[in-house]
Parts: C-alpha cells; sequence; structure tokens
C-alpha cells in the first residue's frame, strides 16, 4: 500500500452550479424571469411580496417559498391569489438555512411555470449561507431594514456584494432609531458601489410604486422571450 | 452553519475523483472573502466523511487573501476590511483578484502496490 497525491483543482460548488444553470435553462425556455429574494429573518420580504405580488400591471407572478419549517409566509401570500409553491428545507435534521439549486429543482415540476412570467423565490432569512448558493436566477434581490443597524453591509460583505438591487425597508420607523439611513447606504457603497437601491416601507407604502416598477422592467427586459 | 452544505460539497466532490481508493488527506484552497469558518468546516467535514471514502482523512485548509484589482489602472491589492474601490484612481470598477476561492486543490489516497487478481 503506497499513497499517491492526485491533483484536482475544483471548485467544490461546481455540482451546485451545475444544477443552478439547468434550472436557468428551464425558466429561460418558460421565457420566466426569476428572483432570489434574500435577507435576514424578520426584515420583511414576505410583507413586500404582499405589496406587489397581486398587482404587478401586465406581470403574472409566482413564488416559490423556502422556509425551515411552516407555510405561515405562503399561507398569507395565497390570499393574494398568486401561485405559490412551498419548499420546506427541513431533510431531517434540522432544517437547512438557506435554499441550494437541486432544493429548487425538486420543486421545479410543481411550479406553474407557463401560467407565470415572474418568479419570486422568497430564500430562508439569513445574510450569509444563502448568498454561495446560486438556484438559477437571472437577479438577487435582497431586504436590509434600517432596524438591524447600518454596519451590516461591513458584516455580511458576501451578501451585499452578489445582490443587483437591495431595498431598505422600514423607513417609518426611523424616528425610534438611533441608525442614520446616510451611514448605511455609505457602508453599502463601501461593499458595492452604485449597486441600485430603493428605500421602502412596506408598512405605509413609501417606494412600494418604484419596487413594482423596477419588477415589472426586470420581466420586460427579458430577451427573446415567448410572448 | 453553511459548512454542513459545504461539506457535502467537497466529500462530493472527492469521492467523485477518488473512486474506491481510500482519502487520507483532502487539500482546500478558501478564500478569505468566502465566510468560511475553518474550524466548523473541519468538524462537519468529519461528520459528513462518515461511511465514505473520506472517513479519518485530514482536511488541509490554505487560506486565500482577499485581492482586488483596478479595471482601469491595473492597481492590485490585499484587502482586510470590505472597500470595494481603487486607492490609487479613486474608481469602483474593481474585480476581485483572489479570495473567493472554494475549491478542492489535490488529494492524497492510498493505492494497492499491485493488483490483487479477482
Amino acid at each position: 500500500m503506497h499513497r499517491t497525491k492526485v491533483k484536482i483543482v475544483e471548485e467544490a460548488l461546481d455540482a451546485n452550479n451545475t444544477i443552478a444553470r439547468a434550472n436557468r435553462e428551464d425558466f429561460d425556455r418558460h421565457g420566466v424571469r426569476v428572483v432570489n429574494f434574500m435577507s435576514a429573518p424578520g426584515a420583511g420580504k414576505t410583507t413586500l411580496l404582499e405589496r406587489v405580488a397581486g398587482d404587478l400591471p401586465g406581470v403574472r407572478v409566482g413564488v416559490l417559498e423556502g422556509d425551515v419549517q411552516g407555510s405561515m409566509d405562503a399561507d398569507r401570500l395565497a390570499s393574494l391569489h398568486v401561485p405559490v409553491t412551498q419548499l420546506n428545507t427541513d431533510p431531517g435534521f434540522g432544517g437547512e438555512c438557506h435554499l441550494d439549486a437541486n432544493m429548487v429543482r425538486s420543486a421545479m415540476h410543481e411550479l406553474p411555470l407557463d401560467e407565470i412570467d415572474l418568479l419570486v423565490i422568497e430564500n430562508v432569512g439569513n445574510l450569509v449561507c444563502p448568498a454561495e448558493f446560486r438556484v438559477g436566477e437571472d437577479v438577487r434581490v435582497m431586504v436590509a431594514s434600517v432596524t438591524e443597524g447600518e454596519d451590516k453591509p461591513l458584516k455580511y460583505p458576501l451578501m451585499f456584494r452578489t445582490c443587483d438591487l437591495v431595498l431598505i425597508n422600514k423607513l417609518d420607523l426611523l424616528p425610534h432609531l438611533d441608525v442614520e439611513v446616510d451611514r448605511l447606504l455609505h457602508n453599502l457603497d463601501a461593499v458595492h458601489p452604485d449597486v441600485e437601491r430603493l428605500l421602502v416601507s412596506a408598512r405605509t407604502g413609501e417606494g412600494v410604486d418604484e419596487w413594482r416598477t423596477w419588477l415589472t422592467e426586470l420581466v420586460a427586459s427579458r430577451s427573446g422571450a415567448a410572448v | 452553519m453553511h459548512e454542513l452544505s459545504l461539506s457535502g460539497a467537497i466529500v462530493n466532490t472527492v469521492v467523485k475523483h477518488a473512486g474506491d481508493r481510500r482519502v487520507t488527506v483532502v487539500s482546500l484552497r478558501v478564500g478569505r472573502l468566502r465566510q468560511v469558518v475553518p474550524d466548523t468546516l473541519e468538524f462537519y467535514f468529519g461528520f459528513v466523511a462518515q461511511g465514505t471514502v473520506c472517513e479519518g482523512a485530514r482536511l488541509e485548509q490554505e487560506l486565500i487573501d482577499a485581492r482586488l484589482r483596478c479595471d482601469r489602472c491595473a492597481h492590485e491589492w490585499a484587502i482586510e476590511m470590505p472597500a470595494f474601490w481603487c486607492p490609487a484612481c479613486g474608481t469602483s470598477d474593481v474585480s476581485v483578484a483572489g479570495g473567493d476561492e472554494f475549491e478542492v486543490e489535490s488529494i492524497e489516497v492510498e493505492e494497492a502496490a499491485c493488483t490483487a487478481p479477482r
């Protein structure tokens, strides 16, 4: 018996990325735009979706709801009469902290891809793990609420760095907080200069029209999609 | 705790290359931008490796510093804090030149000295 060194040099997440590409091809074939929607727990993802999902002019929305346990979020969204598919991440020992490409693949046959133009994949609330795993999305949108503090972009750079849009939520709470939005935006620019951002309040509706417009334009920008 | 999923990805990658040979060492290159906690990864790796050819293998992790390169002036520098703009010319057109790796670099396997007749 002797020992041999074998050179490999292979991205360990290649398998995930390959499945993510297959998912993306399936979505493209059906002309569906896909948003990977991420944030810390309680930042307001579901509420911001509730605000727009049933009310996007000319855009049929579907939601894939990732949760460690339960269907509370899916139940909330189903009342808006948009198709919601539930994906629980509990594989047997406590529930995964993120969605990966294979989990989304496993739900593919349940998604009404012929009946929607936009699929929002609501990821598990977490600022670390979801950033590592592509699931087949076109864009990544994250919610950062002002109650989380000004320093979060510096603490979770991978998440903030890989997003295409950052929704700064809960603006209505600013009078009650020692948080300055300018400092938050300054930290965001340090990590991801010039990334698109919208200042919103899911509660009062401030900025929600702009969020709706952003999603509508995302769908309109589909290239070569079947009409 | 994504180290659990990452450990699974490492084991799958290694098993693909090792076949039925027992693995004694797995060498990884891990960029500092990847938010991987080395001790946690090692703990989960030992756990996930059980029952595979990786069981008992030592996990070696080479940590790669985060480096950026300016797309305008070609200046290249290492960063300690996340600040993605060029200190030389001030632009934010910068690319990651190193630090986002997460790859299996090599493995060490046990080979039988000669193949026993079947």
